[in-house]
């Protein structure tokens, strides 16, 4: 009887040393990727945190979404990070996020606050072609070209969904003339952008929906100058990612303390050479070389939260309407 | 045949059945329960739906008339390299779509090889968007499976009968009257249902080649209706369509198939006296010439484009090839623990709704299934903990319907010719089954865990639901290598899934024929 209190009193106490608080994450895939950014967050965070980051990869951010919705407020994740504003409004009507209270001075081409969700990176959508290619450089231009491109299916793809709603915020009404002329544009729509990418580089199509940032990667990783983003006088629609806290956390503090390092320099300098995103807050040594050689849109597009679930079903309608002639 | 004492009993084969219905159903009526909004079945459903059905049956039928003849020369040559011929054909249908999309291209794309010739004759290139690019692609995935489903059917044709035929002084008309349409009007039907349902449930093909909103099947309406809208109703009520479309084809083929049997043979090898013409010899070098070209070209450029990046693979490639290796192993042990006794039951009592069942696991949609199962597992238990069984599982049931396209025939000769001896050694249950059925369904059997394991090595479709980062799969660590920019080491893991997915099919199939002598 005595050795079972023993062993009893040995587990107790090895079950205690085991009790690192876990604060567990749930992400898109390239997230966690080798290469993505994962990695090396998990290393800079759990330095300080005293804790196990555990990423948890869910497709992208309408999957991450969806799977909020499914798991609700039984949900193990404490943060959700991928969603983009786009998203947000759906993410807010679950009631499922806590504010966080934070104030942060981000550097973003506009003015962005939001109590529930926190920006870590963003980017331009843009057309990526190679750099020998007189590019358009506007929407109707590339309607009237005989330039073949490959863009993503807004139902099945984040970037997909970016593109409509761009066309959306820089025409208005005019949209549907505007996918009328883009029609015999595209050469075909895939399921995500891995596929979309794939097919350009594999010079099927002329330019490829992805964004201004995408040249950075090639000109950085690769030390290959031939990918070019196609400026857009109207503007760029933009995608801004944000992460947000559950409230149904069991690591409330953890999961502050990680929204506040999201925005410090020892995650935000790891974003511009894995996500290949600009960082919400531009670290203290600034931006990797090379990123200066990208385009910088006169005019950053952005459909507010709010307005976004209506916006986005009345354009998918006129998308759907105008490729299915 | 109801009735009748039988050496081993349908009761098994019927509990499976069962299990697998309640797995299916259960998961697809958890994702319906769950439903928050609701909206009916809108007009641009029924063309999704129009779309599904036409590209699906072009697609059968395209596949299956072009695997009769290559099945055909196949199966009278005897030439050095058949072997692995036959096994590097089945590649294709267990590439990961994205993978077997841009070696397609390669060759057949804009910028592609058969475009650049063409160029050089000053001609066009050619354009593979649209619907006929959706059949080509479909043509390549699915032709070495009815090849192999077909050739299956020749080899279920006792050498005897050939021989017996060749002393009757029966020419290749005779042969193909006598012998070979009856056993095609046999295995045509089913290997094109099975072509149809994969064809259904198709939707990254069918819109990347398709070329727009125009191509969308029900299965991307399911994703919609998931992703965009969050309507877990009208993702459940399409999930049954989609059943409903493949049980319809399950009837129909069923209708037109005819079930009488060859009889038992000695298993001599098969020597094919009527097919020795130089007519028929080049014919039959022309067909295998052509296939061999369409299929291995678009694999020889994956290659290509493959072997550039294996040094760039990360550590986390070979943890996941570890991974996928574990999980079709582990799916292929299922399998066969849950086809042999089905096929019997369906080798005993051939209209059943049996059948209907076995196609379940290859119809519902991936989407539905996953969520159902994690609505069902979240209250219990930890999800990400089962990630791996669920997998493994539900991959097990999606590569039943092609197991028991290889298995029943067999199993039905096998009850047809030993069944009364069997049971006049007083030799029934376990015995009959251990020393009668295994022993001669070996080489289906083989094959059938030959492809289990290869498609489960290739899958996707539950684990990208379910996965956190440490338990990932290889497709899926592919895929998010490509996410992160990385084409090239994509490329390789693309490259040492096909070859691996390869070398389990041929292992498996291979083990099967050990003095088989087939």
């Amino acid at each position: 009887m005595k050795y079972l209190a023993f062993a009893a009193g040995v587990l107790s106490v090895s079950a205690a040393w085991a009790d690192t608080p876990e604060l567990t994450v749930y992400t898109y895939d390239s997230f966690v990727a080798d290469w993505g950014p994962g990695p090396a967050i998990e290393e800079a965070f759990e330095a300080t945190c005293a804790c196990d980051l555990k990423f948890v990869a869910a497709g992208d951010g309408a999957a991450l979404l969806a799977r909020i919705k499914l798991e609700g407020a039984r949900s193990d994740a404490d943060i959700v990070l991928g969603l983009d504003t786009n998203l947000t409004q759906a993410a807010r009507e679950t009631d499922l996020f806590a504010p966080h209270g934070m104030v942060v001075d981000y550097d973003l081409p506009i003015p962005m606050s939001d109590p529930l969700f926190v920006a870590y990176d963003w980017g331009y959508f843009a057309f990526v072609h190679n750099a020998d290619l007189d590019a358009p450089s506007n929407f109707r231009a590339l309607g009237e070209s005989d330039l073949k491109i490959v863009i993503q299916d807004p139902r099945s793809s984040t970037p997909g969904l970016g593109l409509l709603m761009w066309v959306k915020a820089a025409y208005g009404d005019e949209a549907p003339t505007i996918w009328e002329g883009l029609a015999d544009n595209v050469l075909t729509v895939t399921k995500g952008w891995s596929e979309a990418y794939g097919l350009f580089l594999e010079g099927e199509a002329d330019m490829v929906l992805s964004y201004t940032t995408s040249p950075a990667y090639h000109l950085i990783a690769e030390d290959d100058a031939s990918k070019k983003a196609a400026a857009f006088e109207e503007g760029h629609y933009m995608q801004i990612e944000v992460a947000g806290k559950l409230a149904s956390s069991d690591q409330p503090e953890l999961a502050d303390q990680f929204l506040e390092f999201m925005v410090t320099d020892a995650f935000q300098s790891v974003i511009p050479t894995t996500n290949w995103m600009y960082p919400a807050v531009t670290p203290e040594d600034g931006l990797p070389e090379g990123f200066e050689t990208l385009i910088t849109p006169r005019n950053a597009l952005l459909v507010t939260a709010e307005d976004a679930p209506a916006i986005r079903d009345e354009a998918l309608a006129e998308w759907l309407d105008a490729l299915s002639q | 045949m109801a009735g009748r004492a039988q050496p081993v009993s349908a009761v098994p084969g019927i509990g499976v059945a069962a299990a697998i219905a309640a797995l299916i159903l259960g998961s697809i009526l958890a994702v319906a329960l769950r439903a928050e909004a609701g909206r009916g079945f809108s007009a641009a459903d029924w063309a999704a739906v129009r779309f599904t059905i036409t590209q699906a049956a072009l697609s059968a039928v395209f596949s299956v008339a072009l695997a009769v003849p290559v099945a055909r020369a196949l199966a009278r040559r005897v030439f050095w390299g058949r072997r692995v011929l036959i096994t590097l054909l089945g590649a294709p249908f267990i590439l990961p779509v994205i993978v077997a999309v841009l070696g397609l291209l390669e060759v057949f794309g804009r910028n592609g090889w058969v475009s650049g010739l063409l160029g050089l004759a000053g001609l066009e290139p050619i354009n593979i968007y649209g619907l006929h690019g959706v059949v080509l692609a479909h043509v390549f995935f699915n032709l070495p499976l009815a090849t192999r489903l077909i050739l299956q059917g020749w080899h279920d044709i006792p050498a005897e009968r050939f021989r017996l035929a060749a002393q009757l002084g029966c020419g290749p008309g005779e042969i193909w009257s006598l012998l070979e349409r009856p056993m095609l009007m046999r295995t045509v039907p089913g290997a094109a249902m099975i072509i149809f349902a994969i064809c259904l449930t198709s939707f990254a093909v069918a819109l990347t080649l398709g070329g727009g909103p125009r191509a969308t099947t029900v299965e991307l309406a399911i994703y919609q209706a998931f992703r965009f809208d969050f309507d877990l109703s009208r993702a459940a009520l399409l999930s049954c369509v989609q059943i409903a479309l493949a049980g319809a084809a399950a009837l129909v083929a069923l209708r037109v198939t005819r079930l009488d049997g060859f009889g038992g043979g000695l298993d001599r090898a098969v020597q094919r006296w009527d097919a020795k013409t130089a007519w028929l010899l080049w014919q039959d070098r022309i067909v295998i010439a052509a296939a061999a070209a369409f299929l291995l070209l678009p694999l020889a450029a994956i290659v290509l484009s493959g072997l550039g990046g294996v040094s760039l693979l990360p550590m986390s490639v070979i943890e996941a090839t570890v991974t996928s290796l574990v999980v079709a192993l582990g799916s292929t042990a299922l399998l066969v623990l849950i086809a042999v006794p089905l096929a019997l039951s369906l080798a005993l009592r051939p209209r059943g709704g049996l059948e209907l069942v076995g196609l379940l696991g290859l119809v519902a949609s991936p989407l539905v299934i996953g969520t159902g199962l994690f609505i069902v597992i979240n209250p219990v238990t930890d999800p990400f903990a089962l990630a791996l069984p669920v997998t493994a599982l539900v991959n097990a049931v999606m590569a039943l319907p092609f197991a028991l396209r290889a298995l029943v025939p067999g199993a039905r000769d096998v009850i047809a010719s030993y069944g009364r001896l069997g049971l006049s050694l007083n030799m029934q249950g376990g015995a009959f089954l251990r020393l009668v059925v295994l022993r001669r369904l070996r080489p289906q059997i083989g094959f059938a865990a030959g492809l289990a394991a290869a498609l489960s090595m290739g899958d996707l479709g539950i684990i990208a639901l379910f996965a956190d980062p440490e338990r990932a799969t290889l497709p899926l660590q592919m895929y998010r290598l490509m996410g992160a920019y990385q084409m090239e080491a994509a490329a390789a893991a693309g490259l040492i899934l096909m070859v691996l997915s390869l070398a389990l099919f041929w292992l498996f199939d291979r083990g099967g024929r050990i003095h088989a002598g087939a």
